[in-house]
């Protein structure tokens, strides 16, 4: 009987996979069409305006590599969110942790400029971390005490630690030319960046850390410890799986992830601190991974569907004249489709 | 008044119907009985539109009808009980009626709605405080504000699944006594259960399922005893033995001591008052008492989910007090909650994998990078098999019956020799069959030197394991005694709190 249904549920999975990725698909061109009688009624061609959009971005190498500069940040803002809401926890505070990290690789970056790339970058990435994790602790700790719902207090600090940023810039580490960024990294202080584009070394974080997380929820104990969380936190405790413990634990590991994000965007794309240079990375990725329901896979989708719009969409405000909120608008459409998911979207259950 | 022709229904890894025919009259109350996982549930959820069959017809006063979501079978008159109730704790009794009304108006008329529950309620012995809030009422009244909603929004057929589950005695016999009301006014009720006595004492006709199928449908005055554990089982049980199997009472070393805990409840829940207990290994102690007397929080106590605020919890001379789970958890307590699908395990989980959860240290492989997931299946097949209990190791644990849960919940806390077990209403919801076994593996678990404190409603089966019997009420330990020196009156009485506190400690 075991033996039987193992060996049927191993052809079954490639379907499943399948059906993944055409149910993903299909929202989007449902977004897709919506948005579409938006730009009708404003009086632009729909079709033109997403072959301008297909064209600047999968139509040659350079606009390809644009969108995957784009996925980076997004890819690993989104394992912030995807890891904490397996056992429950609603992390909306990758924008702060992605702040707070930025500034803790920075100072690095700006202080020790004179280490070797091979120690100066990990220790960059680890400060980007601990930065991101001790913003998470706070929600962390509140929450695992049952003091406070984290959904608030990391929504609530995501626009503390932008404030914290300029309080760094604006005081201590401005240029001298400009008062809303530092000074540029040494050369040291960079990603390395290949093929000669701006995709760099935190695109090899960010699937490194996809991949570690699908393993570790599929095949280790603290996957299955995770999971039994996710799906029962009181039997878990009653279990005698340690709930305060993963709770805080979990939070952290995910600010410190958002914070990896943030220091692979000062380190790998800007070379700088920019006041307010994120414009919402965080969000993105907290959309993204409820885009995709948490599957890393999902996520890379997911991430290349929300960087061709938004790359694409720069463009569009040039060549077609139409405010850039407009893309917003798009991106609301794809969000709206997906949590009102109709049942036709759905696998069949049974 | 409703009839069911070939109604089939497949789960992924069960058929748990398979072409059932089944006639349901007016003024009849038709008992359906079967073993755990038999299909009892199933097929009348199927008919309450909660699943939907793969096959089959229904027909309504012999016109087919298509009942393919609760509303359509609301609009056919079907109504349903639930296992665990459906009320909203936070409304009112008159509240809760009122969502369920059909053509509610869009303005409340409150006098109204109380109108029509105090005709209804006195009319079939239902009494009920409309004003009362649903959290503050004992399970036997929400279930009487259950039965209620359904009279009121005008059901014909009333489904019970597993109600005397949750009663005591003498809430049985009232709840008997309105069934018997409603057939002389024309309902027709169904009354899921596996206990003989029930059906035997209120049903009209019996059905027996086995195995997703009719094993056999009679009639109550051809129905005996025999006839139905022979149609159940399809073979004679096991006698119970278990009256003079108990050794003498070895005073092993104290597992448990608990010395003045008290506890503050959160919410709902009941606080322990200077609670002293001690048991012993080789020893099972009874704990008497109506449930919400402070049953699930003395358990808790002791697994570490609660806060002693007062008070010393030693485990094996050690103190433990206000260690968290996964301490008590490694240093041999397990637990048999009272509803192992809220307390014990992980839904969409297959079985395999809610096996591995109390230990999951124990099963980790290469630093917790892989699970040794062949241990645990062995681990738990040589228990499954001592207890005679077949496991579904690759079925999701939501799929599966209540029966089967806590069976899997019983194989899972009785593998790796635990010094004390709690077992919360070990039985609840197991057959007759699978009731035994677990008994009897309490028993050899007992004689193998554990410490077991023992929840039960079930006065007989306290009298016939417990080695000692604690009675609970309101939280404090009212009364200790040997089963041979006391009497169910007695303990029936301190349950209840008619009763002074009189404690003679050995």
């Amino acid at each position: 009987m075991s033996t039987a249904s193992s060996a049927a549920s191993r052809p079954i999975l490639p379907a499943r996979l399948r059906d993944a990725v055409g149910r993903n698909l299909l929202m989007v061109l449902l977004a897709v069409l919506s948005f579409g009688v938006i730009l009708l009624l404003s009086g632009k061609d729909p079709i033109q305006s997403y072959a301008d959009i297909l064209r600047s971005t999968l139509g040659s190498a350079y606009g390809l590599s644009e969108v995957v500069v784009a996925m980076i940040p997004m890819l690993i803002t989104a394992l912030a969110v995807a890891l904490p809401a397996r056992i429950g926890l609603i992390n909306v505070g990758g924008e702060g942790q992605l702040y707070i990290g930025a500034a803790f690789a920075t100072w690095a970056a700006l202080t020790l400029g004179y280490l070797s790339p091979w120690i100066l970058l990990p220790l960059m990435m680890l400060l980007g971390m601990v930065g991101g994790a001790l913003w998470a602790f706070i929600p962390g700790y509140l929450k695992a005490i049952g003091l406070v719902n984290e959904t608030i207090t990391t929504l609530l600090l995501n626009s503390v630690a932008p404030k914290v940023v300029g309080f760094l810039i604006f005081g201590y580490w401005h240029s001298a030319m400009d008062t809303v960024k530092t000074t540029n990294f040494v050369p040291a202080a960079r990603l390395p960046a290949f093929f000669g584009t701006r995709i760099h070394l935190g695109m090899v974080l960010a699937l490194v850390l996809l991949t570690a997380f699908w393993f570790v929820m599929k095949y280790t104990r603290w996957g299955l410890e995770m999971r039994a969380i996710g799906g029962n936190p009181q039997a878990a405790r009653r279990n005698g799986i340690p709930l305060s413990r993963y709770l805080l634990s979990i939070m952290c590991i995910g600010g410190a992830i958002a914070g990896l994000a943030g220091m692979s965007q000062v380190s790998g794309f800007y070379g700088v601190l920019i006041l307010n240079f994120s414009m919402g990375l965080g969000f993105m990725g907290f959309l993204i991974s409820w885009l995709a329901g948490g599957d890393p896979l999902g996520i890379v989708l997911m991430s290349a569907v929300v960087a061709i719009i938004t790359t694409g969409g720069n463009l569009l405000q040039l060549t077609r004249d139409l405010p850039y909120a407009v893309i917003n608008i798009l991106l609301a459409f794809t969000l709206f489709v997906v949590l009102a998911r109709p049942r036709f979207f759905e696998g069949k259950k049974a | 008044m409703i009839s069911l022709r070939g109604v089939t229904k497949r789960f992924p890894s069960v058929l748990a119907n398979d072409r059932i025919d089944l006639d349901l009259r007016a003024g009849e109350i038709h008992g359906l009985l079967g073993e755990n996982g038999a299909g009892k549930s199933t097929l009348l959820k199927v008919l309450f539109g909660f699943y939907r069959a793969d096959a089959g017809e229904f027909l309504l006063h012999g016109q087919p009808v298509s009942i393919k979501t609760p509303r359509d079978a609301r609009r056919a008159g079907i109504g349903m009980v639930f296992q665990d109730l459906s009320l909203i704790p936070a409304f009112t009794v008159a509240e809760n009626i009122a969502l369920f009304l059909p053509g509610l108006k869009a303005v409340l008329d409150p006098s109204e709605i109380e109108r029509r529950i105090a005709e209804t309620s006195a009319r079939y012995g239902l009494e009920v405080e409309p004003g009362a809030l649903v959290s503050q009422l004992s399970i036997g009244t929400q279930q009487k504000v259950e039965i209620l909603k359904l009279l009121l929004s005008e059901a014909r057929l009333l489904i019970l699944d597993e109600a005397t589950r949750v009663l005591a005695p003498h809430e049985v016999t009232a709840l008997f006594e309105v069934l018997d009301n409603l057939r002389s006014d024309n309902y027709a009720i169904v009354l899921i259960t596996h206990k003989l006595r029930e059906v035997l004492e209120c049903a009209d006709r019996i059905t027996v399922l086995r195995n997703g199928r009719v094993a056999g449908s009679l009639l109550r005055t051809e129905a005996t005893d025999e006839k139905l554990v022979e149609m159940m089982f399809e073979k004679a049980l096991p006698t119970p033995n278990l009256a003079g199997r108990r050794p003498p009472l070895r005073s092993g070393a104290p597992v448990l001591e608990l010395c003045h805990v008290s506890t503050r409840a959160e919410g709902a829940g009941t606080s322990l008052h200077d609670i002293e207990l001690s048991i012993h290994a080789g020893e099972i102690v009874g704990i008497a008492g109506v449930s919400g007397n402070g049953q699930k929080e003395l358990c808790d106590a002791v697994l570490g989910m609660e806060r002693c605020v007062e008070g010393v919890k030693l485990l094996s001379g050690r103190d433990l007090t206000n260690e968290p789970v996964h301490t008590m958890r490694s240093n041999g307590v397990a637990f048999v909650p009272e509803n192992p699908l809220t307390m014990a395990s992980v839904p969409f989980m297959t079985v395999l994998e809610n096996m591995a959860l109390t230990r999951t240290a124990h099963y980790a492989r290469r630093a917790g990078f892989a699970v040794n997931w062949q241990a645990v299946e062995a681990d738990m097949n040589s228990t499954a098999q001592r207890l005679g209990f077949p496991v579904m190791f690759r079925a999701i644990s939501k799929s599966l019956s209540g029966g089967n849960l806590q069976r899997m919940v019983i194989v899972r806390e009785l593998t790796h020799d635990p010094q004390l077990i709690l077992a919360s209403y070990l039985t609840r919801g197991l057959d007759v069959q699978s009731a035994i076994a677990a008994r009897q593996a309490l028993i050899q678990a007992r004689d193998r030197g554990a410490g077991i404190l023992l929840v039960s409603e079930d006065l007989e089966e306290l009298f016939s394991l417990s080695d000692r019997l604690l009675v609970l009420y309101a939280g404090q330990v009212v009364g200790e005694f040997r089963p041979a020196e006391t009497d169910p009156l007695t303990i029936g009485h301190l349950m209840t709190g008619s009763e002074a506190k009189h404690v003679h400690r050995q």
